[in-house]
């Protein structure tokens, strides 16, 4: 009984559930990332500012792949969504693009690049505020991995 | 037609431009609505443009860049922007940014005290 009520639940990597996205870096897809880990958050019955927070936080690091990653091309996106606790949501952002030179710059707020095209630095502070923790994973030439952590209280 | 993600109307009364915003505010939305907010002040020249934000349903930090952009170029002709009803949502954003007190905001509650004339105004509309 309790097996079966656990391969309900259980994805083959042993996680409560989960999905995978691949996606090119077209900037029509930010709207569609945050609202694909919108619906798979559905699920813990969240309260309306923990979706708010999560679709920011989700369009800000995809919106990082688009404008800084893939910068002068269009590469692929990877997004892995998973419950991995009874009410935490980990959601993995990956790019195989240009990487960032120095991560411990780029989370500071205000700092950008691309003053030039209006970008404000906020991405990796709004992510870290509407997140419970945030972790970047860079290489130069090799791309960025970047894990949002939120935990879900429900309504 | 591709589905436009962010819609906004026009309205030029008096030397102040309004630009009424409604849907969501990514970095996709920002460079077109930002490319044509910006033709019209240049070609308008207006005192104050309010960028009105009540019927805004997101806004990431791209939306940010598209404001203070705006406020920028108004400061640049010597002109002014206001933000009308944004909800908590955008002001958490900005305040996260340090320019909480940057951008005037205004509220519904103060205009109506303000001088309700519709009349008279020419209304341009873009979809």
């Amino acid at each position: 009984m309790k097996n079966a009520e656990n391969k309900r639940r259980k994805s083959p990597s042993g996680n409560l559930n989960e999905l995978k996205i691949k996606m090119p870096s077209l900037s029509v897809n930010e709207g569609l990332a945050r609202s694909v880990v919108a619906a798979f958050c559905a699920q813990l019955d969240p309260s309306a500012t923990e979706i708010a927070d999560i679709k920011c936080a989700v369009s800000e690091a995809v919106t990082n792949c688009i404008v800084h990653a893939y910068k002068d091309r269009i590469g692929t996106i990877y997004i892995n969504i998973r419950l991995c606790e009874e009410r935490v949501v980990r959601v993995e952002i990956k790019d195989k693009g240009c990487g960032i030179e120095d991560v411990k710059t780029a989370r500071q707020p205000l700092f950008t690049t691309d003053a030039a095209n209006e970008r404000s630095g906020m991405g990796f502070t709004v992510m870290e505020s509407f997140c419970d923790a945030v972790r970047v994973r860079s290489k130069l030439g090799g791309g960025t991995t970047v894990t949002l952590f939120k935990a879900f209280e429900g309504r | 037609m591709l589905k436009k993600h962010c819609k906004y109307e026009t309205q030029i009364e008096n030397g102040v431009l309004t630009v009424t915003l409604r849907g969501e505010i990514d970095h996709h939305s920002a460079v077109s609505v930002r490319t044509e907010i910006d033709s019209l002040i240049y070609e308008l020249r207006p005192q104050k443009t309010v960028l009105d934000l009540s019927e805004i349903d997101f806004m990431d930090s791209s939306g940010l860049g598209l404001i203070m952009g705006r406020y920028a170029l108004m400061q640049r002709i010597d002109g002014e922007l206001t933000l009308k009803n944004p909800n908590e949502r955008i002001v958490k954003i900005f305040e996260l940014a340090g320019l909480g007190r940057i951008v005037k905001i205004e509220e519904d509650a103060e205009e109506i005290g303000a001088e309700d004339a519709e009349e008279n105004t020419e209304k341009e509309s873009k979809k």
